[in-house]
């Protein structure tokens, strides 16, 4: 009997996941049993994966016993390569091929008023999390995985930064704490991801390690996309040192909070009202204002409280902040309009265009809405609102002709 | 072309699907397109009786089931029908088989509306002899025992209007009927409004009650004459029985019938009341129905939102009612309930306390050789499948992997509607619902309009009127082709299941052709 290995998940409840044993055997050639939900229309699909990744990880002496519950490929390749890692300590990686719209990088002012957390070792929630359209999705590698799951995790994590498409939202992970998490950034640096958040930030040299060791592997893949970092403040020690840490590398496009940890560590509970984190958020947008990027609210726990959700959405732009996280995708959709443009920034953000528009092709060199003198970016904040209501369908793409009609 | 061991008159109907000619003894029409097959001839029609046979008092109680079904001559080989507005609660059918075996009758034919896994008991039946097959649907257990050719004769499959159908035109000929009620008096009239185990209407054994040679009512609630409303009428009883138990109640109206939580099925109920509402298919005074699954339930929410913002209602809403429908004829957004059968209490309550709920049997809403029938009036229905496939054709009773696994219930009656819409997952884990071709045929792609999934809606290329009005929507409207290779894109293309070249059952259509069967899976 040799040692005995597993990864993944199985029993009731669980579905698109497999659970894989690996046993070490004296037999050289594989012993593979495959159990699974799909054994019909799948089960030689699921065989010839495994042996595949037998072959090019170079591992025989082995009982294989997948028992599977509906898991893409993807998840299966996840699962038993990890188990591999565990039993062999190889360091081979199995990539399963990128899926060539996923190559897409984002813009450090992109939007980012939604992002959708999901638990980096559950595969059934991340398949079709793009189709909700939040503005990012997160990964998660930290708090949402057990601590005995967090090798496993990475390598679905991996996987579906390459195979899954999020239909255009800014692909993010969340990684451990620093240092663990640093171990976290060789799985995802080098698959397209968009931006990475740093949790329970409390000094600028976390943010600093985590940067220097993006720039060794984007070096060592020879890879040289933009990757973004939110930090995120948790601690009152990270609330003191917020604006350090945002200047802390050219890197990082946005803060967060999170306040669940915040309010523990300040040894009070949250409330509806947030008294209790006010000063903390207010440090937060202030520190991230300062330094020139998005400041960015903590998640609002309870998934069937959409009316306090709403009035936490309210509370949060008037505070300043450009985002929120959640944690269920019905939340999106009060996110987005809570923090969608308003009708009257619309109306003055469209006379600011028009202007602009008369003035430019009147070729004045000055732009004036009465008799006001507009700035640069002021007309860019203009331009970008008007994009952003129409993209979110507030405002008719045509809307210049029905304004053109008024005259 | 397949072969069959039991049955070797095989033919290619007009579907393009192998069916066997001969079922279970009798000759059979294969399936000719919709709306061709025309038999002629009469209706079949029940012995004559006289009123000297009956007590004249109205007391037609017998002790017991078994004395009632020996009165009834039970014997070899006849039909004995139940039905299933008890849904898993039912506690009825199980007895009258206990009742055959320990008579040492065989070969008996179970002809019920529908099965629930609470019939499993019956396996052993079918195993010693006592049934020789099912008539109905065959679900769960009994479904996998039928697919792996355990069931000694052939499965018949039919919809709810097909079976009034095959009742009234002679096609099944049932000698004993078993009707099951909530509430009865002695003369045999019978109502599921009232009762412990109040399951709203009986609108199933309608037909029973009609054409069998026996009918007996069930009842643990017998009041005096005269039981009103009588959804069943005692004329056409000949004993009633009163026993302790009848069924259980929270089995039979669930109470649980809720609107989904999961957000990729919300998405994909909001995009479909979407649909409609861009496709123009919403009106003041238009018609729909919407089944008790959870993405149904929420559509139906959708469609009320949409009413109550326009100041519009709906003429009718057909049933399968629940509460979300209950409040919509309370708020008056509905003017009607046109109900088919109740899924919580909130449904049973309504019927008997308004009479805008109504209660309609397969022969007014769904029967094909009728003169008309009011599923073909609705504007919009609202079904599932199990698959469909790039010409649109769907599957409601087996799963990809061959196994039968649900009854066909109203699903091929409701095609017939003005615009029928499959909202459904583009996969369920890691099994694509568009195929290239379905497993089992149930209902033809000309009579399925529109698919909604999460990542795209198919428009059938016939319904070219929908496909100009969707013209420069935002909706995701794609081909069905576009849709299937995304599913295959993400789970991969699955393997056909082997099956050996034995016909375990058919499905029939609307008009009692057979539209496809049901092989014996290889395992």
């Amino acid at each position: 009997m040799g040692s005995v290995y597993t990864s993944g998940n199985k029993g009731k409840g669980i579905r698109s996941d497999c659970f894989i044993t690996l046993e070490k055997t004296r037999t050289k050639t594989p012993e593979i049993l495959v159990e699974s939900k799909v054994q019909v229309m799948y089960g030689k699909d699921i065989r010839k994966l495994i042996d595949r990744i037998l072959t090019a990880l170079k591992i025989d002496h082995v009982k294989i016993h997948v028992e599977d519950s509906g898991a893409l490929p993807f998840v299966i390749a996840a699962r038993l390569e990890s188990v591999i890692r565990m039993a062999f300590g190889t360091k081979k990686e199995f990539l399963p091929d990128l899926l060539p719209q996923n190559k897409y990088h984002t813009a450090r002012e992109r939007n980012r008023f939604s992002r959708l957390y999901l638990p980096g070792n559950t595969p059934n929630l991340m398949i079709n999390a793009g189709i909700h359209k939040p503005d990012g999705i997160i990964l998660d590698l930290e708090d949402a995985v057990a601590p005995d799951k967090k090798f496993e995790a990475r390598f679905i994590v991996r996987n579906a930064l390459r195979t899954l498409d999020f239909y255009g939202a800014e692909r993010m992970v969340r990684i451990n704490q620093v240092p663990m998490g640093l171990d976290d950034l060789e799985f995802i640096v080098p698959h397209y991801i968009n931006l990475i958040l740093i949790p329970k930030c409390e000094h600028a040299d976390q943010v600093i390690q985590v940067s220097k060791k993006i720039d060794t592997l984007q070096k060592t893949a020879k890879v040289n996309y933009s990757i973004w970092l939110m930090p995120i403040i948790e601690s009152a020690l990270g609330v003191m040192n917020a604006y350090p840490i945002a200047l802390a590398s050219d890197k990082v496009v946005a803060m967060a909070i999170g306040l669940e940890d915040y309010t523990a560590d300040l040894g009070t509970r949250r409330t509806p009202d947030g008294t209790e984190s006010f000063f903390a958020r207010s440090m937060v947008v202030n520190a991230a204002r300062a330094a020139g990027i998005q400041p960015i609210d903590s998640v609002f726990s309870d998934v069937n409280d959409m009316e306090g959700l709403k009035q936490n959405v309210i509370r949060s732009k008037a505070l300043g902040f450009d985002g929120m996280g959640c944690i269920h995708p019905r939340q999106i959709k009060v996110i987005h309009e809570g923090f969608a443009p308003e009708a009257p920034e619309i109306e003055k953000a469209g006379k600011i265009v028009l202007a602009y528009e008369n003035a430019i092709s009147k070729g004045l060199g000055v732009v004036a809405l009465g008799s006001k003198m507009i700035d640069a970016p002021v007309v860019k904040r203009a331009l970008k609102t008007i994009d952003l209501a129409v993209s979110m369908g507030i405002l008719n793409a045509n809307w210049k002709e029905s304004e053109n009609e008024k005259k | 072309m397949r072969k069959s061991k039991k049955f070797d008159q095989l033919v290619k109907n007009a579907a393009g699907r192998i069916v066997p000619t001969i079922v279970n003894g009798q000759q059979m029409v294969p399936y000719m397109g919709i709306g061709k097959y025309k038999p002629t001839g009469r209706k079949a029609a029940p012995m004559i009786s006289s009123c000297a046979d009956y007590p004249p008092d109205g007391n037609k109680v017998v002790p017991s089931l078994k004395e009632a079904l020996i009165r009834c001559g039970l014997n070899d080989g006849m039909t004995i029908s139940t039905h299933h507005h008890f849904r898993n609660g039912d506690l009825l059918a199980n007895q009258i088989f206990d009742i055959a075996k320990e008579l040492g009758v065989k070969n008996l034919v179970w002809f019920p509306s529908a099965s629930f896994p609470c019939h499993e008991y019956l396996i052993k039946y079918l195993e010693d002899g006592t049934i020789n097959r099912i008539e109905g649907s065959m679900n769960g257990p009994l479904g996998k025992f039928t697919s792996e050719g355990k069931m000694k004769g052939l499965g018949v499959l039919r919809s709810h209007g097909g079976r009034y159908q095959a009742v009234q035109d002679g096609e099944v000929h049932i000698d004993i009927a078993v009707i099951a009620a909530p509430t009865a008096d002695a003369f045999g009239n019978a109502n599921g409004v009232h009762g412990t185990a109040a399951c709203g209407l009986l609108g199933f054994a309608l037909a029973d009650s009609q054409y069998a040679d026996k009918v007996v009512v069930v009842t643990d609630n017998l009041v005096p004459f005269p039981c009103i409303p009588w959804q069943i009428h005692g004329n056409y009883v000949d004993y009633t029985v009163v026993i302790d138990k009848i069924g259980i109640p929270e089995k039979i109206v669930s109470g649980t019938t809720e609107i989904t939580k999961s957000p990729d099925r919300l998405y994909i109920a909001e995009l479909t009341a979407r649909f409609c509402d861009e496709a123009g298919l919403i009106y003041d005074g238009f018609s729909f129905q919407a089944g008790a699954g959870g993405t149904a339930l929420s559509i139906g929410i959708y469609f009320a939102d949409i009413l109550r913002d326009r100041k519009w209602k709906a003429r009718f809403a057909r049933g399968g009612s629940n509460k979300y429908l209950v409040s919509m004829l309370e708020e008056g957004l509905t003017d009607y309930i046109l109900d088919g059968q109740t899924f919580d209490l909130d449904g049973v309550r309504s019927m008997r306390d308004y009479p805008n709920h109504v209660n309609t049997s397969p022969f007014t809403s769904y029967n094909y050789h009728g003169k008309g029938n009011f599923a073909s009036l609705v504007d919009i229905a609202i079904l599932g499948a199990t698959e469909v496939d790039v010409h649109f054709n769907a599957n409601v009773v087996t799963h990809s992997d061959g196994y039968l696994l649900h009854g066909i219930g109203g699903w091929q009656n409701c095609l017939f509607s003005k615009c029928t819409i499959l909202p459904v997952p583009l996969f369920r884990d890691r099994l694509p619902v568009l195929r290239d071709e379905v497993t089992t045929l149930c209902g033809p792609g000309e009579l399925i309009d529109v698919i909604v999934t999460e990542r795209g809606i198919a428009i059938n290329p016939l319904r070219k009127d929908l496909i100009a009005k969707m013209k420069g929507s935002s909706l995701p409207i794609k081909t069905i082709r576009q849709l299937k290779k995304e599913a295959e894109d993400i789970c991969g293309k699955p393997d056909n299941p082997g099956f050996l070249d034995e016909v375990v059952a058919i499905v029939k259509w609307v008009d009692g052709t057979v539209l496809d069967a049901i092989w014996r899976v290889d395992k």
